[in-house]
């Protein structure tokens, strides 16, 4: 399992989408590929942006398909990290 | 060019104001000002500065401002950042934490170090922060991955204690809204490029639904929604447009800007890139959580809209 702690790069307010980017193409793609589960830790975050979080997972479940959120977990979010991940998930699986 | 600061221009009378800039001759600008008092939104002033970031200093004229409120002028950095002496001496400071001064921003890092660095200067509840926090880095990350300005984003905002306000300012004198939703969407107009760029999941890095992995085109509406949702002042101009969300039922969220209770015109002097304000009350501000739900509401509806619009139609003979 790959525990990936996110407030050590993002500070308390997730915004940064190329830190996200960096995240995702370094670290959950590389995770994935060899089949491991993967926790995104959002203890300490809070709050995060739309963007910050589409430029973390999006193209994972545009590639991998909505099954690709079986192998990960997101682990301490508050309530609005919660609701911004849920509306990144929703919109991704409704789209192409 | 010309610009003239009025008595007053705030987002729900600034039309005459931008009605009245004069871009010609745009290797010089002459600043003027009402003579008694200036009363001005942030995004004028930021408006003031991008200007003045297309002309040397030395091109740059600023007529004696006389009124009583022009140390505001000072406080917010506008002579500073135009490089020209304002002529007043500045004895007497509002309490800390009630505005941010002009602010340039071109890099990523730089939004990141302004987003971290502005909160303390804004003395506010973490609940209040939020909102602040996601208008502001959403706008400047548009300015910095779409606009391809040169000078960045210009940022400003101000504290109002009798109304318990934020006034936002960000603008960019980059290529404009049309020319980037038009990379991949068709917009005739300005103003239609505008809608379409206020419209959720439309962006011009892509016509496909869900957007690409970096840019969902949800940023704008997102911006447009946290100030319906807080019956806030929320306008967006660029080129010859201007889209102005006016207050209305807060409960309501849709995904055509232009079914929100809005002003509109088509008829403005040509702005090259994207001036953006935004008012976030303090009085008023819903639950940001609350909020998100809405958006998650509408946002699942119009891309299922969206999706099915495209649905092939079988054909019955």
């Amino acid at each position: 399992m790959t525990h990936i702690k996110l407030f050590e790069r993002t500070g308390s307010f997730a915004e940064n989408k190329d830190l996200a980017r960096d995240i995702r193409l370094n670290e959950i793609i590389p995770a994935l590929e060899k089949g491991e589960k993967i926790v995104l830790d959002f203890k300490n975050i809070e709050g995060a942006t739309q963007s910050f979080v589409h430029a973390l997972i999006s193209d994972l479940i545009r590639k991998h398909g909505h099954e690709v959120l079986d192998k990960i977990s997101f682990k301490s979010c508050n309530e609005t990290v919660q609701k911004i991940i849920m509306i990144v998930t929703d919109y991704m699986q409704e789209s192409d | 060019m010309k610009v003239y600061l009025p008595n007053s221009a705030f987002i729900g009378n600034i039309d005459p104001f931008l009605k009245g800039i004069d871009f010609s001759n745009p290797e010089k600008l002459e600043i003027t000002a009402n003579e008694s008092w200036i009363s001005v939104h942030p995004v004028v002033l930021s408006i003031v500065a991008a200007l003045g970031l297309l002309v040397e200093s030395k091109n740059i004229t600023c007529n004696t401002i006389t009124a009583k409120s022009a140390h505001y002028l000072e406080r917010m950095g506008l002579f500073k950042f135009l490089g020209v002496a304002s002529g007043k001496n500045i004895t007497e400071h509002e309490a800390a934490g009630r505005f941010i001064p002009l602010t340039q921003i071109k890099t990523s890092g730089e939004l990141s170090h302004f987003i971290t660095d502005m909160i303390p200067l804004l003395h506010l509840q973490p609940t209040q922060v939020e909102p602040i926090r996601y208008v502001i880095s959403e706008l400047v990350r548009n300015v910095i991955e779409h606009a391809s300005s040169k000078t960045g984003a210009i940022v400003s905002a101000q504290y109002w204690k009798k109304s318990n306000r934020i006034g936002i300012g960000i603008i960019d004198n980059g290529v404009g809204i049309k020319k980037t939703i038009n990379q991949s969407h068709l917009a005739e107009t300005h103003l239609k490029a505008i809608q379409l760029a206020l419209t959720p999941g439309i962006t011009g890095t892509t016509k496909r639904e869900g957007g690409t992995e970096f840019n969902a085109g949800a940023g704008l509406f997102f911006i447009k929604a946290i100030a319906k949702v807080n019956r806030d002042f929320f306008m967006i101009y660029s080129g010859n447009a201007l889209y102005k969300l006016l207050k209305s039922n807060p409960n309501k969220l849709f995904a055509d800007p232009f079914k929100d209770k809005h002003s509109s015109a088509d008829d403005l002097p040509h702005w090259g890139g994207t001036v953006v304000g935004v008012d976030i009350s303090l009085n008023e501000t819903k639950e940001f959580s609350e909020l998100l739900d809405l958006i998650r509401n509408i946002y699942s509806k119009t891309v299922k809209e969206r999706k099915k619009a495209r649905y092939k139609k079988p054909n019955f003979i």
